[in-house]
């Protein structure tokens, strides 16, 4: 079970107090109906899955019940910073190497 | 090969058994070859098969980063079923059972195919609805499925605790009588042996680390851990680790790793004479040949590529399965262990073209792929053989998600073994 600390309350809670929400940082098309079927299906369905750091969406659900975003290693499942909602996402490449050791 | 039969096992028997030969060669990589597969799970030694068999394709080979049948070929819970909702999912599942019924004799290798049949129980009304939905579709489809009262599915399980006071009582169940398990091991094995004797090349501890295109951008080699292979065809059959290997070749794909867990108990005598699942309260249960229950748990909720998975998960499937079995409360835990799959938007596989030119790929079989190993290979050796997609495949494009062509299997089971 992850250790994940919240950004709103400041506090470190087990994993069962949040629920996972997937990638982070996917913006949806400002006008839907001017994109191409392509760029649609990305938006909607392709995901960077990657092994390695993950920026990724968490709430808070039994807890505040906030959103906000952590950075991941998908290998070692250690989470590297979390952040709020909104806030831009973290140069991934900067945690690479301490993550990789 | 030395053919498997009675006179061989007898005379074996005798001989201390010190006759038996290694089951398919390994040779060193080639520099070329007419196909790679990327992957010697049980899908890809099945493609490999089939593409030397039925398809006259010789010249392939089979590279493997660990030991072959070393992913979730290895680790899966082998159940076998076809029940499934939509008429694409059932041709393809179907197909396949069809496939094991005969795959033993086909293989000359004994894969313990055990169509001891598979019950889904039923919790709440909307489990109700749904299985009986699935029921009448599949009749409509010529596939067996039936409807089991409390009492039916009791009489078929006996084990089963269908007492109102459970927190989730069952209220009936859904059973395919040619459903059940088979050995996985065996399969990858059976596979890799009749590959091999056909002339396919299985190269294991071979990791692929670059897929390499020409300039017009069609695949001309991939580079691994053994040195350049040079070939204009290949095929991504590597379950978790597709979405890193599509990278390679900067295709961008639909897919979320998991890890998925199981375990199994210490041996006791025969007790369960079916599978049992219920994806409401997440516990898959059978009994191996060997007495050990064999469990299967739920998804973690993120993606990782950790290949363990966290104990609250199984602690909560062995919760349901206290519930669910009563008898089976004070055994202990012998292993557990974790795969990574691959889950796809409709948790239905993905099977075909990709488009970059000369790559292929055959995944997304997520939670639930083992049952459709054969099948699986089958149709996806005739479309790499062939310009088009076998006719069973063809749904099952990547071209899908653009066009919004689903195969929605989700919606019926959130958790599809
Ligand atoms: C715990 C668990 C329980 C399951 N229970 C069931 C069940 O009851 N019924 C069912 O039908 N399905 C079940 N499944 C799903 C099933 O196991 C899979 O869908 C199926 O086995 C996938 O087979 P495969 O051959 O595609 O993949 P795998 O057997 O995973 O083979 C893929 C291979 O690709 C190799 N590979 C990866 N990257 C590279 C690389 N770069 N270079 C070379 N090789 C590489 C891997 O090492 C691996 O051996 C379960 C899965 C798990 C994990
Ligand atoms: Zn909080």
């Amino acid at each position: 079970m992850l250790l994940i600390r919240c950004p709103h309350c400041e506090m470190e809670r087990p994993e069962i107090e949040f629920r996972y929400a997937g990638e982070a940082h996917i913006v949806r098309p400002p006008d839907p109906a001017a994109v191409s079927d392509e760029a649609w299906a990305d938006y909607l369905y392709m995901r960077a899955n990657p092994k390695g750091l993950h920026a990724e969406r968490w709430r808070h659900i039994h807890g505040c019940g906030r959103f906000f975003n952590a950075v991941r290693h998908t290998v070692t499942d250690k989470i590297l910073k979390t952040y709020k909602a909104g806030e831009p996402k973290p140069d991934l490449g900067a945690f690479a190497t301490s993550a990789d050791r | 090969m030395t053919q498997f039969s009675f006179l061989n096992l007898v005379r074996e028997a005798f001989g201390g058994q010190r006759g038996w030969r290694e089951q398919w060669r390994s040779p060193a990589p080639q520099a070329a070859y007419e196909v790679v597969i990327i992957g010697a799970g049980g899908h890809g030694l099945a493609t490999a098969y089939y593409l030397a068999k039925e398809h006259g394709v010789r010249r392939v080979a089979v590279l493997e980063k660990g030991w072959l049948g070393g992913g979730n070929t290895g680790r899966n819970t082998t159940i076998i079923r076809s029940n499934y909702l939509w008429k694409e999912s059932e041709a393809i599942y179907e197909h396949a059972l069809k496939l094991w019924e005969t795959l033993s004799r086909e293989l000359n290798y004994n894969v313990m195919y055990s169509p001891r049949g598979v019950m889904m129980l039923a919790h709440n009304v909307h489990d109700v609805q749904v299985f009986k939905r699935h029921v009448h579709a599949n009749r409509l489809a010529g596939i067996d499925n039936e409807w089991l009262t409390l009492e039916q599915a009791k009489e078929f399980c006996p084990i089963l605790n269908i007492s109102g006071d459970i927190r989730y009582p069952i209220l009936g169940a859904a059973l395919q009588r040619r459903g059940g398990t088979a050995r996985h091991d065996a399969v990858a094995w059976a596979y890799a042996r009749g590959a091999s004797a056909l002339g396919v090349d299985i190269i294991q501890n071979c990791e692929v680390t670059a897929i390499r295109r020409n300039v017009a951008g069609a695949v001309e080699a991939v580079e691994t851990t053994r040195g350049t292979i040079r070939t204009r065809k290949v095929g991504v059959v590597a379950a978790g680790h597709t979405s890193v290997i599509l990278a390679m070749a900067g295709v961008r794909m639909p897919l979320e790793s998991y890890p998925l867990q199981a375990l199994v108990s210490e041996p006791v005598k025969p007790i369960m004479p079916c599978v049992v699942m219920s994806n409401t309260i997440h516990a898959y249960m059978s009994q191996s040949d060997k007495g050990e229950l064999v469990i299967g748990a739920g998804t973690d909720a993120y993606i990782s590529y950790s290949q363990t998975g966290g104990l609250h998960i199984t602690t909560h499937t062995l919760d349901a399965v206290c519930e669910l079995f009563p008898v089976v409360r004070r055994l202990r835990m012998l292993r557990n262990w974790g795969g990574i799959v691959d889950v796809t938007p409709d948790r239905s596989p993905i099977i075909g073209k990709t488009p970059v030119e000369g790559l292929y790929v055959n995944c997304g079989w997520g939670t639930g792929g083992f049952k459709a190993t054969p099948g699986s290979g089958h149709v996806f050796a005739a479309s790499m053989a062939g310009d088009d997609p076998h006719p069973i495949a063809a749904p099952f494009s990547l071209e899908r998600f653009t066009t919004g062509r689903l195969i929605d299997e989700a919606a019926a089971a959130a958790v599809a073994h």
